[in-house]
């Protein structure tokens, strides 16, 4: 407590009081989805730590990616596991982050006064997806050489700046070992900065303004943060650190054959789970739609519908009065389900 | 609207201001956009020796610092193609049973002279010219 008041003589501690003091969180029937944040910030905290273990050994080059991840995974005690949680802790963070942005969206906590952290929410998934493409190339294997020469290759579909894109992230015309660096930079450097700033903002709004609470559901009480609220959170947090140890030990995450530029992609092949749908979106899409290359419109399509989610808080007039709208929901049911369907259509298919 | 000493001095600092920023971002604009490689391959390039193929099979073989298929066909014809699909970029394999070139990614198709025939490729591939001296096979773009 001594401590306490010798900072509290020198600084302003009244926003951390505040948190710890009179912050409540709204019990209703949907207080659940409050967790998903909480659970993603604790998988991402995971990734940080296990990124740093990973970076002792790892080696991001052409000749030596590869070796390296072998090495890890056979030689290095707990190397297996250690890259084991990186991989599955990356994936249930995406998954973590889907949830928590769909249940926002539907419970349009993204109204007015919390645009902004649905706006920083969208930039943090965005970032994570960056972090994931970038993150897939890195152990140098046939499967993440094929994701990466295609998603990089979308790029290349944009007219004017296209080819002039698509080479500065590969770092010249194919994707090579210059890829490779340029994404183990981005990956350890530029977007764990980035994303920082931005999840402090995020967790920043949240504090300042509080949770939200879904128009028309009735709230049964008040429950203070601090305990109640930050026990809930840490037992959630306990429950994902045992899942995560679970699926990591049991299903140790695959190292693949390692790339070979000169050898056709293999068949079955198959992006992350969470770009199935626009892989599968773009299979199936016919080679020319009026007059444009049918990869064209996809990706345009698909830009439209991110840009617009973007804005929602924007767009969405009825739930700043505290109406709800239900062009909205529908349209967040419908994308829901396209992405569902899309995605175990490209699981079977 | 008036013209005051304020808003020249503004005007010069905003001039200044560009000019040093884009003084320092052209540089790493220019650092970060890669080093253009020499375009390769006006010549030709040895893709195997005759009699490595068997009929009905294909390979990659290296056209540069970009891939090729070199397939020799049912009837013991030599074809090579690019090998790189014009979708999006995965390298093409050949498929015996349909004798097709086949896309894994995006599942797109193309017959045996490279013309796209089913799935999304919007374009044909490349086809190259085979030239066999004795028993090696040389492959080089074609001419005009």
């Amino acid at each position: 407590m001594k401590i306490f008041d010798w900072l509290k003589e020198r600084y302003d501690l009244d926003f951390f009081i505040h948190i710890f003091k009179e912050k409540e969180v709204p019990k209703h029937k949907f207080t659940f989805f409050y967790f998903f944040g909480g659970m993603a910030l604790f998988f991402f905290i995971i990734q940080i730590i296990s990124g740093i273990f990973l970076l002792l050994y790892y080696q991001g080059s052409a000749e030596k990616a590869y070796e390296s991840v072998k090495y890890i995974v056979t030689k290095v005690p707990y190397g297996w596991l250690v890259r084991s949680i990186h991989s599955w802790s990356a994936n249930l963070m995406i998954l973590c982050i889907f949830i928590h942005m769909f249940s926002t969206y539907f419970l349009k906590a993204y109204r007015k006064p919390r645009e902004l952290t649905w706006i920083t929410g969208f930039i943090l998934l965005s970032l994570s997806l960056a972090f994931g493409f970038t993150g897939y190339l890195l152990p140098w294997n046939k499967l993440a050489f094929f994701a990466t020469r295609v998603g990089t290759d979308m790029l290349n579909k944009i007219p004017l700046i296209g080819n002039w894109l698509s080479s500065i992230a590969r770092g010249g015309e194919d994707v090579t070992g210059a890829t490779l660096t340029r994404f183990f930079g981005i990956h350890v450097t530029v977007l764990p900065l980035i994303a920082l700033g931005f999840l402090a903002l995020h967790l920043y709004f949240i504090q300042v303004q509080g949770m939200s609470t879904p128009i028309k559901v009735k709230i049964k009480e008040n429950m203070p943060f601090f305990p109640n609220f930050f026990l809930r959170d840490l037992f959630v947090w306990i429950l994902s650190l045992a899942i995560l140890a679970a699926v990591a030990s049991l299903f140790p995450w695959e190292l693949g054959e390692k790339a070979d530029p000169f050898a056709p992609a293999p068949a079955g092949i198959k992006p992350e789970w969470y770009f199935l749908f626009t892989f599968q979106t773009l299979k199936l899409f016919p080679p020319h739609i009026v007059g444009f290359e049918g990869e064209l419109v996809g990706i345009i399509l698909f830009a439209i519908a991110g840009f617009l989610v973007f804005l929602v808080p924007f767009l969405d007039k009825k739930a700043q009065k505290d109406e709800i709208d239900k062009k909205f929901a529908i349209f967040g049911i419908l994308a829901l389900i396209y992405i569902i369907l899309m995605t175990i259509y490209a699981w079977l298919d | 609207m008036e013209f005051t000493r304020r808003k020249f001095l503004n005007l010069l600092l905003g001039i200044t201001g560009i000019g040093t920023l884009s003084s320092m971002l052209y540089p790493l604009f220019k650092y970060i956009t890669p080093v253009k490689g020499e375009e390769v391959l006006s010549g030709s390039v040895s893709a195997g020796k005759v009699g490595e193929l068997k009929p009905n099979s294909a390979k990659i073989f290296k056209f540069g610092a970009k891939p090729g298929i070199l397939i020799l066909t049912q009837s013991g014809e030599y074809k090579a193609f690019s090998a790189t699909c014009t979708h999006l970029n995965c390298i093409v394999q050949y498929k015996e049973d349909i004798q097709h070139i086949w896309c894994a990614c995006h599942n797109g198709h193309y017959d045996l002279n490279g013309r796209n025939i089913s799935g999304p490729p919007p374009k044909p591939l490349e086809e190259f010219e085979v030239m066999l001296t004795g028993d090696e096979i040389f492959i080089r773009r074609r001419q005009g």
